[in-house]
C-alpha cells in the first residue's frame, strides 16, 4: 500500500516536472521558432516604418532610456533608504512605518503603479505621456526592490567591520563608504541588476504612462514604446506574431545577458573580497 | 562593600598603602605606577533600564597592562568599551559618571574621533576588512587624512614590526588579510591599532579565539607593548592576567570587586569573592 | 582624586573633526530624507488611489453596492459595475493557482530530492531564467498557441477564454513558483533526511512528511509571489481573455478580469469614468491584501 502510494507521488513527481520543462521550452521554443526569421542587423538597428519591414531600434532606445533614467534616480534614493533603516535609524516605530511602505510597496501590481503615473506624473504634473513620466513610475516600482536588496546585503556586512573601523576614529560615514558599502556591493549589485530585469519587462504601467508612439524619441519628454509595449501592440493590433516574437528573442537575450552579468559580477566580488 | 574597596585604592591616590609590595622596584618604575592615565569615577551603565555597570572607580596607570577579570556578563567587556565610547553604538545605552584620560572628561568634550585615535581597541575576534594586509594597516592613518605614499609606507611598516608580524607578511603585503591565520590576523588587527599611533590599547580577550601558540606569540607582543602603550586587557582567562598584567581587577555582577597589583590579587585577595574566583571555586 | 578633572565646558574640537562632524549630520539627514520618501511615495499612492476612486462614491453619491455587484459596465449610459470583472478576476486567480501551484511544486520537489545533480544544474538555472521573461510574452504565447489550441479542442467561436486566462497565469507563475521553493526545499538541513530515511521511511515519504513541512514557510513565500505575479498580470492577460462584459458561467467564456479593464479604458477615460477606473483598482488592491492575508493564515495554520 505504502509502495503503491510512494510509486504514485514518484510518477507525478516526474510528470511535473516533465510537464514545467516541457511548457517552458515550448516559450522559448516558439519565441524563437516564430521570430528568427526576422532578425537580423537592420531589424535591430533599423527605424521602425509604420507600412512594415522597419526594424526596432526606437523601442530598444526608449527600453534604455527608461532603465537609465529610472535607476539614475531610484539607486541612490533606495541605498541612501536602506542605509538609513539598517545604519542609522533607531529600532523604533518609525523605522517600522518605513519598512512596511516598503513592503507594501512591494506587493502593489504595475497596473495600480500605471494608474497612478498616468494621472499623477502624466496629467497632475503636466508632463504628458513620455519617457520621463514611465520612468518616474518605474522609480517608484523598483525602488522597494533596490531597497530590500540593499538592507540584506547590508544585514550581512559583519558588526565587527563596523566596530573595528569606528574603534580606529572614523566616523559613520567614512565607515559606510570605505567598509561596509563595498562589502555589501553583490547584494546591491544584485538588486539594481534585479531591478533592471523588472525594468525591461514591464508593460502595464509602461502602457499607460509613455504611451504609444512608435518612433525614435526626440527627448525624454516625448511619447514612446518600449519593447514590451511593442511587442503587446503589434500582438494585440495587427496580429502580428513573428514580429511579436522577434521583439520577443530581442528581449529574451537582453534578460539572458544581465542574468549572466548578474552571476559574473557577484562571482567576481566574492573571489575579489575573499582572497 | 566593593566600591569602599577600590575607592580606598584610589583616595590614597598617592599609593601609599601599596608601596610594601613595590619594595625591590627600581626608582623609575615606582614612578610609572604613579602616573594615571585613565581616571574613572562613579560610572553607571544602563541598557535600557537594566544597569550593567555599577559606580566603578579606577585609577588605570600609564605604560602598564590592567587586566579585567571577572565571570561572563560582569561588565568587564562594557567597561572597556565605555573607555572608547564603542557602547555609543548600542541603542539605548545611558552612562553617567566620568571618565578622564589626560584631564580630558571623554564623556564631555564629545570628540569621539579624537578620542578613538587616542584609545585604540583590539577585539575578541580578529575583524580585519576584505583588503590588503597593507590597506587593512594603512586605513586609519588615510581616514585621518593621510595621503602621503611614504608616510603611509612607513608606517605600515612600523606597526606591522611593534605587533612583531612584519616578517611574516612583508612579501605579501599587497594580498587579502583574509587569507593570513587567525594569529597573524590579530596580531595584524594590533597592527592596524598600532598605526594610529594611540596612548591607550583596549583589548577585549584578543587571545580567546585564537590557538596556544599563537596566544602565547600575543602574549609576548602585549608584554613588550607596555613600555610603549598604556594597555588594558579584559580576559576569561586567569593565567593570561597573570603572565601578563601588572595591576589586576576583579569585576562581579557590574561591580568592581577588588583591584589591586596582579600579585595580590593572585596570591592575597583582599576579598572572599575574590578568592574564591581566583582559585576557581565559580566563574 | 588623583588627577583634576577639566571642568571647563568650553571644548575645543579640532577644525578637521568639526568638519567630519558635519559631513556627518548632513550625511544622516540625507538618508533620513531618503527614507521617508519611500514612505512618502507609498502615502502618495495610496492617498491618491482612493481619493480618486472613493470620489464618485463620496462626492457624487454613486452607489458603492451598485458598483461591486452591478451586472453593467456601460461607462456612456453610466453605468458602472464591476461585478462579471471581478468574478473573472477570483476564478481566473484560484484557477491559476489549482494549476501552476501542484506542478509548480512538484516540480520543485524533482529538482531538489530526486533529479540527478546534473540534471539539476541545468534545468534550475534555466526555469531561473525563465522567471525574468517579459510577462508579455507569456501573452503572445498564449494567443498564438493556446487560444487556437482551445478554439479546435472545444469548438468555440472565440478561444479567447477564462480557461486561456487560467492556463496562461499558470504557466506565468511556474518558474516563480519552482525556483523559490526548490531554494526553500534545499535548504532544509540534511540531518532532517538522514533522521527519516534512518527510521525506515522511504524516500518519497522522507520527502512529503518531513522535507516539505520543513520547507513550509519558504515554500508559502513562493506562492504569494507567484500569485503577486499573476493576479497583478494584465498586458497577457488582454491578449488571451477576450475582454467581453459577462458574468462568466463556463471556462470558456471571455472575460475581463479587474487589471485588463483599467488598461483596456484608462486611455481613454475621463471624469467619473476615469474615477471609477481607480476604484477598480481599490477594489483590485484590496483583493490582493486579503489574498496575502488569507495565505498567511493558511501557512500559520499549517503551522500548528
Amino acid at each position: 500500500m505504502i509502495q503503491l502510494k510512494d510509486k504514485l507521488l514518484r510518477g507525478l513527481l516526474w510528470i511535473s516536472a516533465f510537464l514545467s520543462v516541457a511548457v517552458l521550452v515550448m516559450i522559448v521554443g516558439f519565441i524563437f521558432y516564430k521570430g528568427i526569421n526576422l532578425i537580423s542587423f537592420s531589424f535591430i538597428f533599423g527605424d521602425y516604418s509604420p507600412t512594415g519591414g522597419g526594424g526596432i531600434w526606437p523601442m530598444i532606445v526608449t527600453t534604455i532610456y527608461t532603465i537609465l533614467i529610472s535607476l539614475i534616480i531610484a539607486t541612490p534614493i533606495g541605498i541612501f533608504a536602506a542605509v538609513y533603516l539598517q545604519e542609522y535609524a533607531k529600532q523604533g516605530r518609525l523605522v517600522r512605518t518605513i519598512r512596511f511602505a516598503t513592503e507594501s510597496l512591494t506587493g502593489i501590481p504595475s497596473i495600480i503603479y500605471g494608474l497612478f503615473g498616468a494621472v499623477f506624473f502624466v496629467t497632475t504634473l503636466k508632463l504628458g505621456m513620455s519617457i520621463i513620466a514611465a520612468s518616474l513610475t518605474l522609480t517608484i516600482i523598483v525602488l522597494p526592490v533596490i531597497i530590500r536588496t540593499t538592507e540584506e546585503a547590508l544585514k550581512t556586512v559583519p558588526l565587527s567591520y563596523r566596530e573595528g573601523s569606528l574603534a580606529l576614529g572614523t566616523t559613520k560615514l567614512q565607515t559606510l563608504y570605505k567598509v561596509i558599502l563595498p562589502s555589501a556591493m553583490p547584494g546591491v549589485l544584485s538588486g539594481i541588476i534585479l531591478s533592471i530585469g523588472r525594468i525591461v519587462g514591464e508593460s502595464a504601467a509602461i502602457f499607460l504612462t509613455a504611451g504609444t508612439v512608435a518612433a525614435m524619441p526626440d527627448s525624454i519628454f516625448s511619447s514612446a514604446r518600449t519593447l514590451t509595449v511593442h511587442a503587446y501592440l503589434v500582438t494585440q493590433e495587427s496580429g502580428d506574431i513573428e514580429l511579436a516574437a522577434a521583439v520577443g528573442i530581442v528581449l529574451i537575450v537582453i534578460i539572458l545577458v544581465i542574468n549572466l552579468s548578474a552571476t559574473f559580477i557577484s562571482k567576481k566580488l566574492n573571489r575579489a573580497t575573499n582572497k | 562593600m566593593s566600591r569602599l574597596m577600590s575607592t580606598s585604592v584610589i583616595e590614597h591616590g598617592e599609593l601609599t598603602t601599596k608601596k610594601q609590595s613595590w619594595e625591590g622596584i627600581s626608582q623609575m618604575e615606582q614612578f610609572k605606577e604613579g602616573t594615571t592615565k585613565i581616571n574613572v569615577k562613579d560610572l553607571n551603565l544602563f541598557y535600557g533600564e537594566k544597569q550593567a555597570l555599577f559606580g566603578v572607580y579606577l585609577d588605570i596607570h600609564e605604560k602598564q597592562v590592567t587586566a579585567l577579570i571577572g565571570p561572563s556578563g560582569c561588565g568587564k567587556s562594557t567597561f572597556l568599551r565605555t573607555l572608547n565610547r564603542m557602547n555609543d553604538l548600542i541603542d539605548g545605552v545611558k552612562i553617567s559618571g566620568d571618565i578622564v584620560i589626560d584631564h580630558e572628561n571623554i564623556y564631555k568634550t564629545n570628540d569621539v574621533i579624537k578620542l578613538r585615535t587616542k584609545v585604540g581597541m583590539v577585539f575578541q575576534k580578529p575583524n580585519l576588512f576584505p583588503m590588503s594586509i597593507y590597506d587593512n594597516v594603512a586605513y586609519g592613518p588615510r581616514m585621518q587624512g593621510i595621503k602621503n605614499k611614504k608616510e603611509l609606507n612607513k608606517l605600515v611598516e612600523e606597526s606591522l614590526r611593534g605587533a612583531a608580524i612584519w616578517d611574516e607578511v612583508k612579501d605579501r603585503l599587497k594580498t587579502s588579510a583574509l587569507g593570513l591565520s587567525g594569529g597573524q590576523q590579530q596580531r595584524v588587527c594590533i597592527a592596524r591599532a598600532i598605526a594610529m599611533k594611540p596612548d591607550v590599547i583596549l583589548m577585549d580577550e584578543p587571545t580567546s579565539a585564537l590557538d596556544p601558540i599563537s596566544t602565547l606569540k600575543v602574549e609576548e607582543l602585549i608584554t613588550a607593548m607596555k613600555k610603549d602603550y598604556t594597555i588594558v586587557i579584559v580576559t576569561h582567562n586567569m593565567q593570561q592576567a597573570a603572565r601578563i598584567s601588572d595591576k589586576t581587577a576583579f569585576f562581579l555582577n557590574g561591580e568592581v570587586v577588588e583591584y589591586d597589583d596582579t600579585d595580590n590579587i593572585f596570591s592575597t585577595p583582599q576579598d572572599q569573592r575574590t578568592e574564591d574566583y581566583v582559585t576557581g571555586r565559580f566563574g | 582624586m588623583s588627577i583634576p578633572t577639566n571642568n571647563k565646558q568650553v571644548v575645543v574640537i579640532d577644525k578637521a573633526n568639526k568638519r567630519k562632524y558635519m559631513l556627518e549630520k548632513m550625511s544622516s539627514r540625507i538618508f533620513l530624507i531618503c527614507a521617508l520618501l519611500s514612505v512618502l511615495t507609498l502615502v502618495l499612492i495610496i492617498g491618491f488611489v482612493f481619493y480618486k476612486g472613493a470620489h464618485p462614491f463620496v462626492a457624487e453619491g454613486y452607489s458603492f453596492i451598485d458598483f461591486i455587484f452591478g451586472k453593467d459596465w456601460v461607462p456612456s449610459e453610466d453605468k458602472f459595475g464591476i461585478f462579471p470583472m471581478i468574478v473573472a478576476s477570483i476564478f481566473a486567480t484560484i484557477g491559476a493557482l489549482i494549476i501552476g501551484v501542484p506542478i509548480g511544486l512538484f516540480t520543485s520537489i524533482f529538482l531538489a530530492e530526486i533529479a540527478s545533480k546534473r540534471v539539476a544544474k541545468i534545468i534550475s538555472p534555466a526555469i531561473q531564467l525563465l522567471a525574468g521573461i517579459p510577462s508579455v510574452l507569456y501573452g503572445v504565447f498564449g494567443l498564438a498557441i493556446i487560444v487556437p489550441f482551445l478554439q479546435n479542442t472545444f469548438g468555440l467561436v472565440k478561444g479567447q477564454s477564462l480557461l486561456a486566462v487560467i492556463l496562461v497565469l499558470a504557466i506565468m507563475m511556474l518558474p516563480t513558483i519552482v525556483t523559490v521553493a526548490e531554494t526553500a526545499i534545499r535548504a532544509v538541513p540534511q540531518t532532517y533526511r538522514e533522521g527519516s530515511l534512518a527510521l525506515g521511511v522511504s524516500h518519497i515519504g522522507t520527502i512529503f512528511k518531513v522535507i516539505v513541512p520543513a520547507a513550509k514557510s519558504g515554500i508559502m513565500t513562493a506562492i504569494v509571489l507567484g500569485l503577486g505575479r499573476a493576479i497583478g498580470e494584465t498586458m497577457a492577460v488582454i491578449l488571451v481573455a477576450g475582454n467581453s462584459l459577462i458574468v462568466p458561467t463556463s471556462l470558456t467564456d471571455s472575460v475581463r478580469p479587474l487589471t485588463t479593464n483599467i488598461a483596456l479604458e484608462m486611455g481613454y477615460a475621463f471624469g467619473t469614468h476615469q474615477d471609477m477606473l481607480f476604484a477598480t483598482g481599490i477594489v483590485l488592491f484590496s483583493f490582493i491584501l486579503i489574498l496575502n492575508f488569507v495565505l498567511a493564515k493558511i501557512s500559520a495554520k499549517g503551522g500548528n
